[in-house]
């Protein structure tokens, strides 16, 4: 799960990290007079949206007046903002953060994610602060220090000074740098972050420490234990079948083809869609019903399929296990008059009871395209949706 | 022959009394699988399906002599519960259970550092012995006794692939679904070993998908200490970076763990990779006609 960056800094400064004074405003008039709260001469005013890139987009703004202050927000609030990591359409921008401007020295990187291959939190810092990160890992990873952390412990003495005279920070702010590592570990650890970012983070003028950016995503299989961030998650930045299947039990992903999937297993879902591909079509989704779906759950993906005005064609791919044929086969039938289907419907049955669900498929007078294999399956739905005119 | 599970394996359910693992122990039982004790806090001196069970792992270990434990604990318990079972001094530990929170398991992988308990899982279909002893969620009919070892991370795509081989002819010796969470106990370079040590595995089918770099480790090793054929598929080709493609393990983030690197990788180490699930059965046949080894 996804937080907004004025929520992630509202962790860092309860758990002891520096951050700008700022607040968070919802209307223009709320952006001038924080401006006038910060008695500031130069504050900064971003848009706050899931997506990074935003200052190439024109949602980080530097004001100087709480006029100006009103103008940039009331520029970015209420409008779609598109940035590098938007995708054309942009993110609607609903809140701003109006900060007091820091006078910045240099600029550092500090981030944390789990190591997958070896199995531990790692905590990464560069002085190439305020790049892309990505980036700089691909250009010079040599740039890029590592620790990685013991989930118990925490980051040790020794492994903050390590990373914090390879940073050659000022002298005086040494002891402040290794204090706000190890309290950005014990935030990662404690709260079952999947990534916790500062990009910047800076030294200015008198030498003090200030995260100028903040990243925080969480574990989403943890939020059970953390009742406190669940409430940070902000509907409005997913996509909205993603949560209308999550809350059906089914994992959606919206892609940008025309042939609808629905299939039974993440990783046959995705042998589904690649299979498509090399049939010559495009995948509009990914579906995984899940190994135990109920009849009522085809209905529900069906629907959320076909809310996708792009789909000219449905491929139904259930490799029956535990889950049976005839009742898969019986969903369908049900979602397939419910929803008045009007596109072309291909259905590959495969498992335990196949015969019987192949026979009611039969008898339901629907119409549907049944394929024996996977990639007999794909071809004939990349034919019907060729079939079916935008 | 076979891997992790055989005849001999005794079997301990951890979370039996649940639905779930109600279910699935009936399945096991079923199939032939040497179910032995049950595991709940609470029930102990009960019986569900004429399984004794227990209110701990090591008194069921003391009364029945379990080798081996299957998870059915819902994810906040589940890691607990693994760490249950190694203190028991169980051989081998299958978790079942889907999202169990990452932190958990970076702490269950480093206490489990030099413990002789092996992990496997956690969110995978289990491990099956065809004809022997099957453990978790797979349906038990598609499979069939032979001298195919499969490995994969996924599970309907294991049961596409198997169901392939069987209608092939090509029976299998093991089946292990290592699981498609980030971190994992037993790594597909885990299995592969197993499998090249394995006089009754003749050839392996290994499924991979988008996310890490376990088929890479895989690719590396196969290049370097393997003498048996592999067949392979890695899925996920056509999905878009930064997207949770269902498992919490199958995502392409900072443009690494693309389906074309570990294609590239597996391709480079001799492994025959099939373009689309569907093909995976015909690789392997012909592979093994290739090297004249008679089909079983």
């Amino acid at each position: 799960m996804k937080i907004h960056e004025y929520q992630a800094k509202d962790l860092f400064r309860r758990s002891g990290i520096p951050v700008p004074a700022g607040s968070a405003c919802r209307t223009a008039a709320e952006a001038a007079a924080a401006f006038t709260r910060l008695g500031q001469p130069l504050a900064v005013v971003k848009a706050q949206i899931h997506a990074g890139g935003r200052g190439k987009g024109g949602g980080v703004k530097l004001v100087r007046s709480a006029t100006e202050a009103q103008a940039a927000a009331a520029g970015m609030l209420g409008r779609a903002l598109v940035t590098p990591q938007t995708g054309p359409a942009g993110r609607v921008v609903k809140t701003v953060l109006v900060e007091a401007g820091s006078q910045v020295e240099h600029e550092y990187y500090v981030g944390l994610t789990v190591d997958r291959a070896r199995a531990a939190p790692v905590l990464m810092v560069s002085v190439d602060g305020g790049m892309d990160i990505e980036e700089v890992a691909r250009r010079s990873p040599e740039r890029i220090l590592r620790e990685a952390l013991d989930p118990e412990a925490g980051l040790r003495p020794w492994q903050a000074r390590r990373l914090v005279y390879a940073l050659h920070l000022p002298a005086g702010t040494l002891r402040a740098a290794q204090d706000l590592l190890a309290r950005l570990v014990r935030l990662f650890l404690d709260e079952d972050c999947s990534l916790v970012e500062i990009n910047p983070l800076v030294t200015i003028k008198d030498g003090a420490l200030l995260a100028l950016d903040g990243k925080v995503n969480f574990d989403d299989n943890a939020l059970f234990r953390h009742p406190q961030n669940l409430v940070l998650r902000d509907l409005d930045e997913e996509d909205l079948r993603e949560v209308q299947a999550a809350a059906s039990g089914l994992s959606y992903i919206a892609l940008d083809g025309n042939i609808g999937c629905l299939v039974n297993g993440a990783g046959l879902a995705m042998g589904t869609m690649d299979t498509i591909q090399l049939a010559g079509g495009q995948p509009a989704n990914f579906l995984d019903v899940g190994g135990g779906a109920s009849a009522a759950q085809v209905t529900a993906a069906f629907k959320i399929i076909l809310s996708d005005p792009k789909v000219r064609a449905i491929l139904v791919n259930i490799f029956g296990g535990i889950m049976k044929c005839d009742v898969i086969a019986e969903g369908i039938i049900t979602a397939a008059r419910e929803t008045r289907l009007a596109v072309p419907l291909v259905v590959r049955l495969e498992g335990t009871n196949v015969e019987r669900g192949r026979e009611l498929l039969q008898q339901s007078g629907i119409e549907i395209i049944t394929a024996s294999t996977l990639a007999d399956a794909a071809a004939r739905a990349v034919e019907a949706a060729r079939g079916v005119p935008a | 022959m076979s891997i992790l599970v055989d005849r001999g394996t005794r079997l301990l359910t951890q979370g039996m009394t649940g639905s779930t693992g109600l279910f699935h122990t009936r399945q096991a039982l079923e199939y032939g699988t040497k179910v032995v004790a049950g595991v709940t806090p609470g029930k102990g001196g009960t019986a569900e399906l004429g399984v004794p069970v227990f209110d701990t792992v090591s008194e069921a270990v003391a009364r029945t002599g379990a080798n081996a434990s299957v998870i059915y604990v819902p994810p906040p318990f589940a890691a607990d519960a693994i760490l249950e079972a190694a203190g028991a001094g169980l051989a081998l530990v299958v978790c079942i259970t889907e999202g169990i929170p990452v932190m958990d398991m970076l702490r269950v992988r480093r206490a489990l550092l030099g413990s002789a308990t092996r992990l496997v899982g956690p969110n995978c279909p289990g491990v099956i012995t065809p004809g022997e002893c099957k453990i978790g969620i797979m349906p038990g009919y598609i499979h069939k006794p032979g001298r195919v070892g499969v490995l994969s991370r996924s599970g309907t795509l294991t049961y596409e692939a198997v169901w392939q081989l069987t209608s092939l002819g090509l029976g299998q010796s093991t089946c292990v679904g290592i699981g498609g969470d980030p971190v994992n106990g037993t790594s597909f370079v885990d299995v592969l070993r197993l499998f090249q040590a394995d006089p009754g595995t003749d050839a392996v089918v290994m499924i991979g998908e988008i996310g890490g770099s376990a088929e890479e480790e895989a690719a590396a090793y196969i290049r370097e200490s393997m003498s048996k054929p592999v067949v392979g598929f890695i899925a996920g080709t056509t999905a878009p970076p930064g997207k949770r493609m269902g498992h919490a393990g199958a995502i392409i983030s900072g443009g690494s763990g693309t389906a074309a690197e570990k294609i590239a990788a597996l391709r480079a180490a001799g492994v025959v990779l099939a373009d689309t699930p569907s093909g995976i059965g015909i690789a392997m046949a012909r592979v093994l006609e290739k090297r004249g080894t008679v089909r079983a």
